[in-house]
């Protein structure tokens, strides 16, 4: 049996052929590696994210949310729910704690759900990846099975707003959280405490409807990690991810910068330091290549 | 005007502030605001909102009903959640954005064209079909929504993207062709359908 068990909500950048599709394979050596067993709720459906609320009000976004808690129920009874897309794990513990709250919210989103023959009784932690690391398995833990170091590589700890806020991770400042620079110490690279952008915002799904007002931020939050001298982005969020790597060509058409930043996730960063090789680290999701990473893994 | 709208109106004709309490998402802690602007001053897209959170606060206690609403201010919220939780009555000013764009695009007040307004109805519709967002099409009517030609102009300008996350296996042709999914999705769809419902009817007795 393994060590660690969850109940696990993908979401739906983290499945083949999405854009964060390298975040979940990722992931999955990462739990192999820790030895982490991840019980994929069956049926699960989009949270609707951040940007549903233009679409669907408040009580049919939720009773997503109230769907994929009451499948965990069924078919995981008594597993802890563990998200590993910010997104995913902000709605849904948002929704569970709306419901616990309001009674008449949670009868509403009851008599929903019976519709699709479920029923919530809602009492399953909803929590986020980085929190199991932090508090189910440890960074002297996480440390101890480090086989390759990361020696020499500067990372700038990009933690980004929902891996961060409203929650908070393992009681941290809003402000400062040091959590994945704990990670990146833990693995034997060098952390960036000065990396002033670390929770800075990055337009979220306004990178999409907004574009240039999203891209003028990205820039910052590159250009600090420049400046900070470091090899390469990490971030455990999904779309921080996407957004502050894949548009660093147009920043460079618009602005006459030079970008060429890598952005990894930490669980890239785990697999790599495990021992694992570039496929099973997703390095091949990379499009700006995380060749110090690479060099490692060989 | 739309008829939900002119309803409205009739009911709470010199209270908006109420208005807002009864019908939008946390409302009742508008009256809560002290006017510190720490919201405005924390907010990422803060300096493109026509009003930023501490004014829209205000102008609802003012009873500026037409200009809160119209507004495109609470559509460029990237829910970044720093004025919720740097807000010194911790006021859920994310929620309320929320809720009072999901409000306005029910009354038919939401300004034409608003990208992220339309957006979110995109995302919305295209996540209801399957269940699960298709992020391809999500991306392809995003290209194409004010039309064919400008489709493909902004497909064509973003060709080098799409072809870097096609090789990165970060993006999947396959997905225009059905695509992932939920296996109970009429069960969903019911789901849904329910929970407007409830909804709808507590406005209309509200």
């Amino acid at each position: 049996m393994a060590k660690h068990e969850y109940s696990y909500y993908p979401g739906c950048s983290s499945q083949d052929g999405a854009s964060s599709s390298n975040l979940k394979r990722s992931i999955d050596t990462m739990c192999e590696e820790l030895d982490v067993k991840l019980n994929e709720i069956p049926d699960w459906n989009c949270c609707s994210t951040s940007i549903g609320y233009g679409g669907g009000s408040v009580l049919p976004r939720m009773t997503l949310s109230a769907r994929n808690i009451a499948l965990s129920e069924e078919h995981n009874p008594n597993q802890d729910i563990v998200a590993t897309c910010a997104a995913c794990w902000l709605a849904t513990k948002e929704a569970a704690e709306r419901f616990r709250e309001d009674e008449n919210f949670l009868q509403e989103a009851n008599t929903a759900l019976a519709e699709a023959n479920l029923k919530l009784t809602n009492k399953t932690p909803i929590r986020h990846m980085a929190e199991v690391l932090i508090e189910d398995i440890g960074y002297e833990s996480l440390a101890s099975g480090v086989k390759k170091p990361l020696e020499g590589i500067k990372i700038a700890g990009y933690v980004g707003c929902q891996t961060n806020r409203p929650f908070g991770i393992d009681g941290e400042s809003f402000e400062n959280p040091m959590y994945l620079d704990k990670m990146v110490d833990a693995l034997g690279a060098d952390s960036i405490p000065t990396y002033e952008k670390k929770v800075q915002c990055c337009g979220g799904a306004l990178a999409f409807s907004e574009p240039e007002k999203s891209q003028e931020i990205i820039k910052g939050i590159i250009e600090a990690a420049y400046d900070n001298g470091a090899d390469m982005i990490a971030t455990p969020c999904p779309l921080c991810q996407a957004n502050v790597e894949i548009y660093q060509d147009d920043i460079n058409a618009k602005y006459g910068t030079k970008f060429e930043m890598p952005v990894v996730y930490y669980s890239q960063l785990i697999s790599v330091a495990y021992g694992r090789n570039a496929t099973d680290a997703a390095l091949d999701g990379q499009i700006i290549k995380a060749k110090k990473l690479e060099d490692i893994a060989k | 005007m739309s008829d939900m709208n002119t309803a409205m109106v009739e009911k709470y004709r010199s209270n908006f502030l109420k208005e807002v309490e009864a019908n939008v998402e946390e409302g009742q802690w508008v009256k809560m605001c002290m006017q510190c602007g720490v919201c405005s001053g924390s907010c990422p897209l803060g300096p493109h909102w026509p009003h930023p959170p501490q004014e829209i606060f205000m102008m609802i206690r003012a009873g500026k009903r037409d200009e809160v609403l119209t507004s495109e201010s609470m559509w460029l919220c990237t829910s970044c959640y720093n004025c919720i939780v740097r807000c010194p009555r911790e006021l859920p000013i994310t929620h309320i954005m929320h809720g009072l764009a999901s409000y306005a695009k029910k009354l038919g007040l939401t300004p034409a064209k608003q990208p992220t307004a339309e957006f979110s109805q995109i995302f919305w519709d295209n996540m209801m079909k399957k269940g699960r967002v298709n992020e391809l099409k999500l991306g392809l009517s995003l290209y194409f929504k004010d039309g064919f030609g400008q489709g493909i102009k902004n497909a064509m300008a973003n060709q080098k993207l799409g072809m870097n996350m096609m090789k990165a296996k970060r993006m999947s042709a396959a997905e225009f062709f059905g695509g992932h999914g939920v296996k109970d999705i009429s069960g969903l769809q019911k789901m849904i359908k329910k929970a407007e419902e409830i909804e709808a009817a507590k406005l209309e007795a509200n």
